[in-house]
Parts: structure tokens; C-alpha cells; sequence
């Protein structure tokens, strides 16, 4: 959970300012951006996801040095894992 | 050190290594606190100790959440999920972390509903697609992760969701600075400051450590290269007798925070005017509640908790490892009866604890690298 993951921002929704779809080494899941409501995000920035939002913006050297970081620290299956769990935080149907 | 060639920075982990070996004094003894687990984890992955001069010892903090998160926590939360109509979340990392009646996952096994989440808005979720059942979800971390699960809060209270709960062990880092400060054995002569819960809190929360208690403090990336020129800047500083907040980690933490991040906290959060830390016993204000303008989704004042104490055992020695009084093998039960697949103490719990990350780099040394306890 203490995991910073470098993800690059693909895809806002009109009507829905919190929500953004991103892209972490081809995984796409939808993250919140909240956290950043001072200074959104906008497609093709870099952000550093932590449990699912993220916490800042970053730049996209910075997100690659990370990314070779996890790596290296043995953490990017984790990552990824991490990621692929926030498959659950699909919007549900309402 | 296995990893510098790998670094498209490895001249500039050289050069800093050289440097801190031109300004250590050789006359001198040096203790610096890495205060976040994280930064522990990357020190011994890195073998970062092998470039540093044998006088700088670096002392590994209280910064690992589920390290310091006492035992007696565990069995409150998992006391209410025994009730049927409960699903019981939480990270990962929590799923092996032992209470005294067993961890989430031997609950499980005994057929608790415990799931693992990877972002409290997954809990949410989990809430509003089973209206049948009351999700509760057992929130814990720094400053990093409070926010995310203020949010999420603040969420729950604008739809009214009526299944969902919150069981809070947000923690605080400056108090624990703080506590360590105070100890009368504490030996510590500076800090390598976090760099994720900077993010969210800034760099002015650390002014007091320089100014008033004269220790400098570097708020320091994750990189080998980050943390070795966090040391060249604290050395500076104590060559030049000064003690400041210096930000090493600019690309990522402003100066003044994440203010969005702050403003959630505020609006869900109060200081609770004590809480127990593993290892290091009570600290004043050092944990976060959820106020009573969020009470229906506050897992605590819509429970009843029975407010387990499960004493550590007094043989392990975790807060003297902690402030930098011994070193992890130094320990009694360090690698005998307390080990990463069966810990006893606080910070054997989580791989970014300090005796845990000792163990799997260090007493293993000859063994291919095997991580026991790492992040789920």
C-alpha cells in the first residue's frame, strides 16, 4: 500500500471532475483525481498514483525513472497487481 | 552495491558517494533517521550501507504503518466483522498481520467475510453493489493515505450511503518525531525526511525539528541517488553547524503541500488526544479520528469496539531499535523467535519495517533474495 505508481493520464469525463482513466505499462484502470482538484491533470500528464488516487503530478521523466525504480526494487509485479486491483473501482451501475 | 550500473544515474551516485566521503569527519560517530519505511526498504534493496563510510549509521524510523499499528487494533476491527451481515476490507499488507485472536486472514479462513481492497473507493464500491451487507473498511497509513480515505468519506456522506463504514488507524508522523526527540536515550543527529507524506504535508510541519531541537532534516526521494544526496546535504549542514528544512525532493513535493489533500483531511479528521503506537507505547495527537460530523460512517462510534490491549512482549526490543538506541540484530529475539515469517515485534510485521528489511538483505545475505512479508 505504500506504493507511489507512476501512471500517465488517458482519458477525462465530462460531468465527472473526480474520475480519470490511466494507463500504467499498458494496464488501463480508472483512478480518482480529486486529491489534485487545485490543478488537474489533463491527457497526457504523468501522476503518481497512491492507493488509487493521485497524489501529485509529475514529470514524464520523473514517472519513467520511477517506473525503472519499482523495477529494480522488485515491486513492479506489486504494482501492477496493485493496479489491476483498482479493477474494482469501476463505477458501479447506478 | 549490486544496482548502480543499472541507473542511468550512476555517475551521480558515484560522485555523491565520493562527496560524502570528503565531508564525513573521521573523528565522529554519525546517526541519521530515515523516518519512512519506504526509504528503509530502498536503503538495503540498494545496499546503499556498502558505499556509506563505516562512521554514518543510518537508524530506521517509524514510518512503516502496519509496523506501528498495535496489535490490540487488529482484534477491535475484526471483532466486529464477526457479525455475518459485515465485509470486513482492507489493503493487502494487513491480510497476515497477526492479532491476538489470529489476522484477517485466518478470520477468513474461519469463514469472516474479509476481502482485500486496493483503494478505499473500492470499499465504497464494494458497499453500494451488496446494500444487503455493511462494508467496513480498516483504513490505515500516513498522511500519504489519510486524504484518499477522507475523500471517500466525504463521498459516502453526499450519496448517504447507509452500508458503510470506516474503522480508522490514520497516524500522524510529526508526533512520532516528536516522541523519538524526547526519549532521553534518543541519538539521533539528523533526518532524512519522507517524501510521499511531504506531498500532502509540505516542509513547513518539519521547522521545528531544525529550529527548535538544532536537527537538520532533508526531505529526500526514493531514488539511491535521492537518498545519497540527501546525506551530502545534511553533512553540509552539519559542517556548517546549521540546521534547516532543506527539500531534496523537488520534482515531487512542494514546498507548501497538497492543499486539496489537507482541506479533506480537515473536513473528516480530528487529532485524537492519544493513541498507541506499537514499539513506542502512547503519543499525544499522533493518530486521526473521524469527527463526529461523520459519525454514521465512523466504524467506532457506530460499533461497539472492545477496545483490545495486547501488550508487546517485553523481550522484544522494538523501540530501542526504533531511536537508534540498537541495531535490528542487536535485538534478543532478533532472527531466534522473532522473524518475518513469525513476528514478534512491531517492526518485523511489514517488509518495510526495519528488523524485517535487516533480515531479508542482511542476515540473508547468502541466500538468493528471497523477500518474506512483502507488499501484497
Amino acid at each position: 500500500m505504500c506504493l507511489a505508481i507512476p501512471a500517465k493520464v488517458v482519458e477525462l469525463f465530462p460531468g465527472e471532475r473526480s474520475r480519470a482513466l490511466v494507463e500504467v505499462t499498458g494496464v488501463r484502470r480508472h483512478i480518482d483525481i480529486g486529491l489534485l482538484e487545485d490543478d488537474p491533470p489533463v491527457p497526457g500528464d504523468w501522476v503518481l498514483v497512491h492507493v488509487g488516487f493521485a497524489m501529485s503530478k509529475i514529470s514524464e521523466e520523473q514517472a519513467l525513472d520511477q517506473l525503472q525504480m519499482l523495477t529494480m526494487l522488485g515491486e513492479s509485479e506489486a504494482a501492477l497487481e496493485e493496479v489491476q486491483g483498482y479493477g474494482l473501482g469501476e463505477r458501479a451501475e447506478t | 552495491m549490486k544496482y548502480v550500473d543499472e541507473f542511468r544515474d550512476a555517475g551521480v551516485i558515484t560522485k555523491a558517494a565520493d562527496e560524502i566521503r570528503r565531508l564525513v569527519d573521521p573523528e565522529r560517530h554519525y546517526r541519521f533517521m530515515e523516518v519512512c519505511g519506504g526509504h528503509t526498504h530502498a536503503i538495503y534493496r540498494f545496499g546503499l550501507k556498502d558505499l556509506l563510510p563505516p562512521n554514518i549509521e543510518l537508524v530506521h524510523g517509524p514510518g512503516c504503518p502496519v509496523c506501528v499499528l498495535p496489535m490490540g487494533r487488529i482484534d477491535d476491527g475484526l471483532s466486529m466483522a464477526r457479525d455475518p451481515n459485515v465485509i470486513f476490507c482492507a489493503f493487502g499488507d494487513m491480510m497476515r498481520v497477526p492479532g491476538a485472536q489470529g489476522s484477517p486472514l485466518q478470520h477468513k479462513a474461519r469463514g469472516v467475510d474479509v476481502r482485500i481492497v486496493y483503494s478505499p473507493s473500492d470499499a465504497l464500491n464494494l458497499a453500494r453493489r451488496n446494500p444487503d451487507k455493511h462494508v467496513m473498511f480498516f483504513a490505515i497509513g500516513f498522511e500519504t493515505t489519510a486524504p484518499s480515505t477522507a475523500l471517500v468519506l466525504m463521498r459516502a456522506k453526499a450519496e448517504g450511503a447507509p452500508n458503510f463504514s470506516v474503522f480508522s488507524n490514520h497516524v500522524t508522523i510529526i508526533p512520532a518525531i516528536r516522541a523519538i526527540l524526547d526519549s532521553p536515550d534518543m541519538r539521533i543527529d539528523a533526518f532524512i525526511g519522507p517524501g510521499h507524506v511531504s506531498t500532502v504535508i509540505g516542509c513547513r510541519p518539519y521547522e521545528w525539528i531544525a529550529r527548535n531541537e538544532g536537527r537538520p532534516i532533508v526531505v529526500t526521494g526514493f531514488e539511491p541517488a535521492d537518498i545519497l544526496q540527501s546525506i551530502v546535504m545534511l553533512l553540509h549542514q552539519m559542517r556548517a553547524r546549521e540546521a534547516k528544512v532543506e527539500n531534496q525532493y523537488k520534482r515531487v513535493v512542494p514546498w507548501e503541500g497538497n492543499h486539496a489533500a489537507l482541506r479533506a483531511m480537515a473536513e473528516v479528521f480530528e487529532l485524537r488526544p492519544y493513541f498507541e503506537w506499537r514499539g513506542m507505547g502512547f503519543i499525544s495527537q499522533s493518530a486521526l479520528r473521524i469527527r463526529e460530523s461523520y459519525a454514521q460512517w465512523d466504524a467506532e462510534q457506530r460499533f461497539q469496539t472492545p477496545g483490545v490491549r495486547v501488550t508487546d512482549p517485553k523481550a522484544a526490543q522494538c523501540g530501542e531499535v526504533l531511536k537508534g538506541v540498537l541495531r535490528p540484530a542487536q535485538c534478543k529475539l532478533f532472527g531466534k523467535e522473532c522473524t518475518p515469517e513469525s513476528p514478534v515485534g512491531a517492526l518485523m510485521v511489514s517488509s518495510e519495517g526495519s528488523c524485517a528489511a535487516y533480515y531479508n538483505y542482511e542476515h540473508r545475505k547468502h541466500s538468493p533474495l528471497t523477500t518474506i512479508g512483502a507488499p501484497a
